[in-house]
């Protein structure tokens, strides 16, 4: 009994030190200030592009959202399918069903055994897909980010929906021509420590500060935490506190429709003007209600759709990822490649009463 | 009694010498492990012959690499399921030791050899704290890890947030993804292959092992043979949680990327390659052999279906249904079994 305790023990023992061994057995030393961290090879734009050349037929184009059955990529990855189509290639969508990084990275490997031509992806981590992505590239594919990039040395191309500056201009361009150029406005933004929100923000008080916005003033900034609930209740207190509000901008999809909900029940139903980022399936009966004139949003489908003629442009030598370089990209028009490889979809889609049951997402 | 062509003549050791052979021979073919490492070799053939791109060394490297976390796991959880236990806060425990080699590679300026060693032995105090719970408390294990499970995620978020680490050395993340030279075979193989040998022999050759089986079939049986109950649980957790900080240090260079959702929902493929691989769910049986024959098996299907353009929820139906049935075979089977021997001892009395 004794000798079979002192088995276990051994063995116990013996395995933890053995886990201890595996796990020191790289030589001695390594700390974070004696690693230089090499950023990699730089960006990859070697080859020169040739903005001639014809677009290839029959590439293979993989799509790898964050996650499937998720309505924001589906509606993506179809505007992608879409751009395969006219330029005669073969579209493929795979994708892991839960978004996780490390599941990318089996798909990735997946992938670039098919012998792909381009993979599209949207990352769930700016790092952990980078060694499947180089790999895949060393095997001849092209790599295009959509939505959410990776490290810029990872890939060649990213297509980001908007910037933040496109953003600001928007969304006060669209309060201005509903309150008449004149009057108070106030912003229900998400969290306060909200990076993407913050920097919107700044910028619009950026552009309030233009001398054609100057009979606008911005009386409050409040945060509705991208809950429904609050942001319910903060608008109502935005209407309780200052009696002379004209209108509201809320660049978030919860605080937009949750502000739109309250206007649309209460007295100042289509007098205070509300504008904002929102989804069309969620802002359609208050714009049909007349609670809302015009909101704003970039078209998922239209961020594939550039994503897959990027990705064919790169793969048919049109372009390389280097900043200057041009593209066209169908029914979207042509494209200049800007610093670090970012293509930008352009200004967001203004959705109103007239144009929104075009758009289903 | 036409029945009885059905089955070999009586092991009648005098009679017939080789008959001996001849029943070892179909318990071996008739027990669940064979028939998994049968199943294994068949969907390898298949996959190489049907789908296009499988049979290349470049696959089997991705393979073998998704395959690491799951098959390093797999070995002490076998251990564990083997007495009757549970260890479902793996994945949890992976995931903090991720954060934590993060957290300390980011602000402590530790070197990177110390913080393995440290993240391996944080691991085992997260496993003891399990085995301390089910053993000294005597509480049971399933609902011991599932609060751990949620408790060392949690504390993961907390050690890092929602923030990524990632400036590892870009030698120690290509070291964990090299070839053996001149081969596909991933190096890491060899601390997996070496720790496989170390924890058969302990489960399959020394009387401790044997005491794991005794204590799955009945616990208090075991107690009375004078097996230490308590302390060899206990010692288990403490493995799983160690080989958890190991694949903790692997999974965060493999992917370069220390964050607090990585290993998210491992424990369930952990747990049903376990049970694939036909250790008994509730205890006293299964072998090594059988488990590692199961993790190759479900990293084949998933790799080979994904080949084959086979989507992600079709691959999770997969998976379920691999659970489902390595539970209800073996019982299945052992039930006709049974009823089959009865059956046969009732026929003299009939005719």
């Amino acid at each position: 009994m004794s000798a079979y305790r002192r088995g276990l023990r051994v063995g116990a023992t013996g395995l933890t030190i053995a886990a201890l061994l595996l796990s020191a057995t790289a030589c001695g030393g390594t700390t974070r200030d004696d690693t230089d961290n090499d950023a990699g090879a730089g960006n990859q734009a070697s080859g020169a592009a040739n903005p001639n050349a014809a677009l290839r037929e029959g590439l293979k184009i993989a799509f790898l959202p964050k996650q499937l059955n998720n309505p924001y990529f589906t509606v993506s990855d179809n505007g992608g399918k879409d751009a395969v189509t006219e330029i005669k290639g073969e579209f493929k969508e795979v994708g892991p069903s839960e978004a996780s990084a490390s599941s990318q990275v089996s798909y990735i490997n997946t992938l670039s055994q098919q012998g792909m031509d381009v993979i599209v992806t949207s990352a769930n981590d700016p790092n952990a897909i980078c060694g499947a992505l180089n790999q895949a590239k060393a095997a001849g594919a092209k790599i295009v980010t959509f939505d959410s990039d990776t490290k810029p040395e990872c890939r060649q191309v990213f297509v980001n929906q908007v910037t933040a500056e496109g953003i600001a201009e928007n969304q006060v361009k669209l309060i201005s021509e509903q309150i008449g150029g004149a009057g108070e406005v106030a912003i229900l933004s998400a969290t306060a420590n909200a990076t993407n929100q913050n920097a919107w923000i700044a910028l619009m008080k950026t552009e309030l500060a233009k001398p054609e916005y100057s009979k606008i003033k911005l009386v409050t900034v409040a945060y509705g935490n991208d809950d429904d609930q609050k942001s319910f209740q903060e608008t109502q207190g935005l209407l309780q506190s200052y009696p002379n509000l004209k209108g509201i901008i809320s660049p978030t999809t919860v605080g937009v429709a949750a502000a739109a909900r309250y206007l649309s029940g209460s007295q100042y139903k289509g007098k205070v003007k509300l504008t904002g980022l929102g989804t069309p399936n969620q802002m359609r009966q208050y714009v049909k209600d007349g609670t809302v004139d015009a909101f704003a949003l970039w078209s998922p489908a239209d961020l594939g759709y550039l994503a897959a003629y990027a990705g064919a442009a790169l793969a048919s030598g049109q372009i390389t990822g280097a900043e200057g370089d041009k593209f066209k990209a169908g029914k979207l028009g042509e494209f200049t490649v800007a610093k670090d490889g970012v293509v930008i979809l352009g200004p967001p889609t203004v959705f109103d009463k007239n144009n929104i049951d075009q758009f289903q997402f | 009694m036409a029945h009885d062509s059905l089955y070999a003549a009586p092991p009648t050791a005098e009679a017939e010498p080789g008959a001996g052979r001849i029943a070892s021979l179909r318990g071996l073919l008739g027990s669940w492990d064979a028939v998994i490492v049968v199943a294994l070799v068949v969907v390898v053939l298949l996959a190489g012959l049907t789908v296009e791109n499988f049979a290349t060394g470049r696959n089997a490297q991705f393979l073998l690499l998704d395959l690491m976390p799951l098959a390093l796991i797999a070995l002490p959880m076998t251990l564990i399921v083997i007495t009757g236990e549970i260890d479902l806060s793996v994945a949890s425990m992976v995931g903090l030791s991720s954060t934590l080699m993060g957290q300390l590679w980011l602000s402590s300026g530790l070197s990177l050899e110390l913080i393995c060693v440290l993240v391996v032995l944080l691991g085992a105090v997260l496993g003891a704290v399990n085995g301390l719970f089910v053993t000294g408390f005597g509480l049971p294990s399933l609902a011991v890890t599932i609060g751990t499970l949620a408790l060392y995620r949690g504390l993961s978020f907390v050690v890092l947030g929602d923030q990524a680490v990632a400036d590892f050395p870009a030698d120690w993340t290509a070291a964990v993804v090299r070839n053996i030279p001149g081969t596909s075979v991933p190096v890491v193989v060899v601390p997996l292959l070496l720790l496989a040998v170390v924890f058969a022999v302990v489960l399959h050759a020394t009387p401790a092992g044997r005491a794991l089986y005794a204590m799955g079939n009945n616990d208090q049986a075991a107690t009375f043979t004078g097996v230490s109950v308590a302390r060899t649980k206990f010692w288990l957790f403490v493995v799983s949680g160690a080989v958890c900080g190991l694949v903790g240090i692997f999974w965060t260079l493999r992917y370069a990327s220390a964050r607090g959702d990585n290993a998210t929902g491992l424990e369930l493929t952990v747990v049903t390659a376990v049970l694939l691989g036909g250790v008994s769910i509730f205890g006293g049986r299964g072998a090594l052999v059988g488990v590692l024959a199961g993790v190759l098996l479900l990293g084949v299907l998933r790799n080979a279906l994904q080949l084959a353009d086979v989507d992600a929820n079709a691959l999770t139906i997969v998976t379920g249904t691999l659970l489902v049935a390595s539970v209800v075979l073996p019982n299945a089977v052992a039930d006709v079994r049974a009823r089959l021997h009865r059956r046969r001892q009732r026929q003299p009395a009939a005719s």
